[in-house]
């Protein structure tokens, strides 16, 4: 394809990334979602915002994340080269930390007292406690039953980090439920309470701005790898869920043509049976704000996604994602369950990193396609989150008792 | 077909507007209780339609929508509600409330087209502001049915003609910042609301969200056009099921004769 235009002007101003995005909320929303657009316009032109932001991640998380060539993946695998972005050595183990500084960031300087979010495997909310015991902000962290149930150690560092967690029962009890309950939270307490949303999805300008905090994981890869190669990656690779930390890594290259992108879908017990595979196996649909695809029946009724992976469970994802997929400008596939539980384990053999059941879906696209790739030729695969969360659910699927 | 409407907000009281959730507890009980509603008085019938994922709504409402669900309805058993209701009470004006993706799912062209057959007089969208108006908005204008339009506390004046633009029927005014069915507003605040968007439209002006009582209904009647009574129904569904109809009509009579004392 060619590119004459930039790929990275969108959203326009209502929001919108082709037929994807908008602002699909109730009117009691709907001024407070317009002043948070304001302020976010203005906070992006203004240095000293950007000059703290940047300051935060750099002595806060620990930014630049390394990034680093996998030797023994590469030769086990036989093909291009692999090289990762580590996010997983973030303070509190994944990109969602660098969301969370730039949206309390956001929230501050709206005059915002109080904060929420939503969380499914309990990562965003375990940033987002965090950012908040660092500002000092009352944080309120809701988290489908099912999965406080299945994340017990998040949900004790969230509130050791002195989060209130609100475990909730309706629907079917996991993530897309925990977002419905902060929103309706948020509708109710506007005047006060910023919503700080764990994903590039949600109302405009969610989206838009979750991906620019999230991008200055490909604004470092872009730059390491220029400085450690001297060229581009050929293929980017990254997991999806609602997409934060693909579109994070993809975003700062969409306009070099070279440079090949492939998002992973979780593919769950396969394609034909339960998954959370939205692009794969969804269609166009509004849900949480945004126009995007959405797992769902005839009726546009939603139906719940499933991963071995709690932060892939979801049947939405970014906006963002749709249209690429659409304009064809990132190829995505998906894994299953099986596949990224093989890779979990082949990154521990071979490097020594436990990596995320998230990451583990890259890790396993990358399994099939680095060995059909010419041996100079360069994989770049975000590992987004490190796997310590994940040790207790792992142990369980291989028949391992803790 | 707005002209139930003016007939619904052109009595000597307030219109008494009720919601039920379509095939709450089956669909067969619903077409009772849809009944039971216009026999109580009701001068206008919401009928929702049912979503796996009702964010604005309490919990009375999102329980009675996974009710819904779980005894399996379809979009075409809302429908097929629809126009049995219109068969039966050809002057009661019927109005469709839900959410944005079960709405759009087949094209806005056939939800509208949809409607009109059913005899739906007007919709109500929870998820499609005035910013995203092409959604619904001028299939539903070019079949004839209303668009009814939500303000809220948060709505302000820069916002308001925005929301008044497109808008037909009635304005259905929410009266707290929040979900269905939880907290009541201050009666203060309603009628400074009223008289501001009164002087702002000639539209009807509903008011809704957190009324319970037939006192409140009575109270916010003398101020407003209409009052919509929803969560408090929903409960009496909830508890008596398929034997719901005989109870939500008592209610609703109660609700009317507090309003009917009640002139404008």
């Amino acid at each position: 394809m060619t590119l004459t235009n930039s790929l990275r002007t969108l959203p326009d101003d209502r929001g919108h990334f082709g037929q994807f995005g908008g602002r699909y909320v109730a009117e009691t929303l709907m001024p407070l979602i317009l002043d948070l657009e304001r302020e976010y316009r203005a906070a992006k032109a203004d240095p000293a915002f950007q000059a703290e932001f940047d300051d935060l991640l750099e002595h806060y998380v620990g930014r630049p994340s390394p990034l680093y060539f996998a030797p023994r993946l590469t030769e086990e695998l036989g093909g291009a080269q692999v090289w990762f972005k580590r996010d997983e050595l973030n303070h509190t183990g994944a990109h969602k930390i660098n969301n969370c500084i730039g949206q309390i960031l956001l929230a501050i300087r709206m005059g915002k007292t109080r904060i929420i979010a939503e969380t499914g495997a309990g990562q965003h909310g375990v940033a987002t406690a965090t950012v908040c015991a660092r500002f000092g902000l009352p944080c309120v962290i809701f988290m489908g039953a099912t999965d406080v149930a299945r994340q017990a150690p998040n949900v004790f560092r969230m509130k050791l980090l002195g989060a209130e967690v609100v475990p909730v029962t309706s629907g079917a009890a996991t993530l897309k439920d925990a977002m419905n309950e902060a929103l309706r939270d948020w509708v109710a307490n506007v005047h006060d309470t910023f919503y700080i949303i764990g994903t590039a999805a949600g109302p405009h300008p969610y989206p838009e701005l979750v991906r620019d905090f999230q991008s200055v994981i490909g604004r470092e890869a872009r730059e390491q790898m220029l400085s450690r190669t001297g060229r581009l990656p050929d293929l980017l690779v990254a997991a999806i869920g609602g997409g934060s930390n693909a579109i994070g890594l993809f975003h700062p290259f969409l306009d070099d043509p070279s440079v090949k992108m492939l998002g992973v879908e979780a593919a769950g017990h396969g394609l034909d049976k339960e998954h959370a595979a939205s692009l794969a196996g969804g269609r166009p649909g509004i849900l949480h704000g945004n126009k995007t695809y959405l797992l769902q029946d005839d009726d546009g009724q939603i139906i719940e996604g499933h991963s071995i992976s709690a932060g892939l469970d979801y049947p939405g994802i970014g906006p963002e994602h749709s249209w690429l997929k659409e304009i064809g400008r990132v190829d995505y596939t998906s894994v299953t369950d099986s596949e990224a539980l093989d890779a979990f384990q082949l990154l521990c053999r071979t490097e020594g990193i436990i990596p995320a059941l998230e990451p583990s879906h890259a890790i396993a696209a990358v399994k099939k396609v680095a060995p059909t790739m010419p041996k100079d030729s360069i994989i770049l695969a975000n590992l987004c989150g490190r796997g310590d969360k994940d040790i207790f659910s792992v142990a369980d699927h291989l028949g391992v008792s803790l | 077909m707005t002209d139930r409407f003016a007939t619904a907000f052109g009595k000597p009281h307030p219109a008494l507007v009720t919601f039920v959730t379509g095939g709450d507890p089956t669909a067969e009980a619903t077409a009772a209780i849809l009944d039971a509603l216009v026999e109580g008085g009701a001068d206008v019938v919401e009928l929702g339609m049912p979503f796996t994922d009702p964010m604005a709504d309490g919990p009375a409402i999102q329980r009675a929508n996974l009710r819904s669900l779980a005894a399996g309805t379809k979009t075409a058993d809302i429908f097929s509600l629809a126009s049995g209701f219109r068969s039966r009470h050809p002057d009661v004006p019927l109005v469709l409330m839900g959410y944005a993706n079960p709405m759009t799912t087949r094209g806005a062209d056939w939800f509208a087209a949809e409607c009109k057959k059913a005899g739906v007089d007007g919709v109500i969208c929870v998820d499609i502001p005035p910013e995203e108006d092409a959604e619904l908005g001028p299939a539903l204008r070019a079949a004839g049915v209303s668009l009814i339009r939500l303000a809220t506390p948060t709505t302000d004046a820069a916002r308001l003609p925005a929301v008044l633009e497109g808008s037909s029927g009635f304005l259905y005014y929410v009266s707290v910042a929040g979900v269905t069915g939880l907290q009541q507003a201050a009666q203060a605040s309603i009628n400074e609301a009223v008289a501001r968007l009164k002087a702002a439209s000639d539209i009807p002006v509903a008011v809704g969200f957190g009324v319970r009582t037939p006192e409140q209904a009575a109270q916010i009647g003398k101020v407003a056009d209409g009052v919509v009574v929803g969560s408090a129904i929903i409960d009496i569904v909830a508890q008596h099921g398929n034997n719901a109809a005989g109870p939500v009509r008592e209610f609703v009579a109660s609700l009317k004769y507090a309003m009917l004392e009640t002139s404008k």
